[in-house]
């Protein structure tokens, strides 16, 4: 009996197991531990963002609907005015100076961290075709 | 029954994992009767990190993407030659500061994030360099912090001299708050003192420590943003940037140690704590914390003719509420907060310059002068 429920959780364990090494699992770790240091004091800890000031991350329409927008915001820079879940904010965000796959791997942990959700997986050769 | 016993104990335990944090006893207000306006004086400008007043009156300003701007009747020039900058993060071109001497030597003095040596990564740098025909020559670097890293947070760096010749520079923890703030043979999260030539003054308070960093004048900092000295007083101060909460002023003396992050006022920007203290012997308390956290950078203490209501009052950009604050301060105390220009921007800097006037830099603005209105 003993043997039975340990197969049990050795058989569903592994998938588990499996899943979380996949590289949509590994970059999402790695964009959050970018995220902690390059975004979280103006985005906050759970990409709430500040009223009037800082957009949310969050559920946040814009990052949802405009990947590629929201891809050349963070290799290049956001200027200028834009509406995020109807609201605009008008701001300047200098460009954090990440590495192709490191703005992946931020991307890949934003979309799929506080509520959203993005399969489609985000690569460093997806980031490096957006041009300025 | 149990249900409700379960859901109380959840609450009890969310709530013993969130830190209670006391609020500045001083809010900032709005100012009633107020009659200062702005100007818009250098327009178009993205992080106008730094800036310097030329005795031409034309000013010099750092753009933290790299570029070094000398603004002269009403154009920008792009000044040749500026210091090999690394771009990450919070790091960049950063501060800049003239001479005390400046018509008779020249130097102009620039801080800025390095990825100088071998390794991968940067950290940050104090260099100097002459400008001639729009082009920055005798390049000196004075200071570079050590190892380098790939973190982006933290590096400082203001600059102000002392009445004595000194050279006075910040270098924030470099995203290394468990390693870096409290040992001084390290570098980051230190305030450093030098003579204007980079040599290291023979009364540094550490300069007899075994493997002491000598360079370092005190220790125990976060990330200090703003520095100025007394006009008065000649005495450094500096505003420093806390986590959630805890961001604060302290004036800086030989050889103390300001606690971070063993005491502070603040939290995690997750909510949980990270120290149970906030005070503890042989630790530093600040002049003033600010808890929320208003982002302070750049720091002026008025002594002009041209704003006799601001005198002696500490002037400190807020980044992330965007207005002004006015600090009132007597005996060491501060008794009223003002919330000047709300709605401005990200205001990361403010500067007295020698014609008496106040210039403050707004991010994704420019340089605004500050007027008193007639009448």
């Amino acid at each position: 009996m003993k043997l039975y429920y340990t197969l049990i959780i050795i058989l569903t364990g592994l998938p588990l197991a499996l899943q979380a090494q996949s590289p949509l699992e590994k970059s999402i770790k790695r964009g959050s531990d970018l995220y902690e240091d390059f975004c979280v004091s103006c985005h906050m800890s759970y990409g709430q963002g500040i009223p009037n000031v800082y957009p949310p991350l969050a559920k946040s329409d814009f990052l949802m609907q405009n990947r590629k927008a929201s891809i050349k915001a963070i290799k290049y820079g956001q200027t200028g005015e834009i509406v995020v879940n109807n609201k605009p904010y008008i701001g300047y965000m200098a460009p954090p100076g990440l590495s192709d796959d490191e703005i992946a791997d931020v991307m890949n942990y934003i979309t799929n961290t506080w509520g959203n959700k993005n399969t489609k997986m985000i690569t460093e050769e997806e980031v490096s075709l957006v041009e300025k | 029954m149990r249900k409700s016993i379960s859901l109380l104990t959840l609450i009890l335990i969310t709530c013993a994992t969130c830190a209670q944090q006391t609020e500045s006893e001083i809010k900032a207000e709005s100012p009633v009767d107020f009659h200062y306006t702005t100007e818009l004086i250098v327009p178009e400008l993205n992080i106008p990190w730094g800036m310097a007043f030329l005795p031409d009156n034309s000013i010099l300003i750092t753009e933290k993407s790299g570029e070094l701007i000398l603004f002269k009747d009403n154009k920008k020039t792009i000044i040749q030659n500026p210091p090999n900058v690394y771009v990450r993060g919070q790091g960049g071109l950063l501060d800049i500061a003239l001479h005390p001497d400046y018509e008779n030597t020249g130097w102009i003095y620039m801080s800025y994030a390095s990825s100088e040596d071998h390794e991968e990564g940067g950290n940050t740098a104090l260099a100097r360099a002459k400008l001639n025909n729009n082009t920055l020559v005798d390049f000196e670097v004075l200071y570079k912090a050590e190892p380098n890293t790939k973190k982006g947070q933290h590096w400082g760096s203001r600059i102000s001299f002392d009445n004595d010749g000194h050279i006075y520079f910040s270098i924030g923890d470099r995203g290394n708050r468990d390693e870096n703030p409290q040992d001084i043979t390290k570098d980051g999260g230190k305030i450093y003192r030098l003579n204007d030539d980079g040599s290291i003054p023979s009364d540094n308070p550490f300069i007899n420590t075994q493997n002491a960093k000598k360079a370092i004048y005190s220790y125990g900092h976060r990330n200090p943003q703003g520095m100025t000295k007394h006009p008065v007083t000649g005495a450094i101060y500096v505003n420093e940037h806390g986590p959630k909460g805890g961001d604060e002023i302290n004036i800086i003396a030989k050889g103390k140690n300001y606690g971070w992050p063993v005491i502070s006022y603040g939290i995690n920007y997750n909510g949980t704590p990270f120290t149970d203290i906030t005070e503890r012997e042989g630790m530093e308390q600040p002049l003033f914390y600010w808890v929320p956290s208003i982002a302070p950078c750049g720091f002026v203490i008025v002594n002009s003719n041209f704003y006799p209501e601001w005198r002696g009052n500490f002037l400190v950009g807020s980044l992330k509420f965007q207005y002004l604050e006015r600090l009132v301060v007597e005996n060491n105390q501060v008794i009223k907060r003002e919330k000047l220009f709300e709605h401005i921007g990200r205001v990361r800097n403010i500067k007295q310059a020698p014609n008496g006037y106040l210039y403050m830099a707004v991010e994704g603005q420019g340089i605004f002068k500050i007027i008193p209105n007639q009448n």
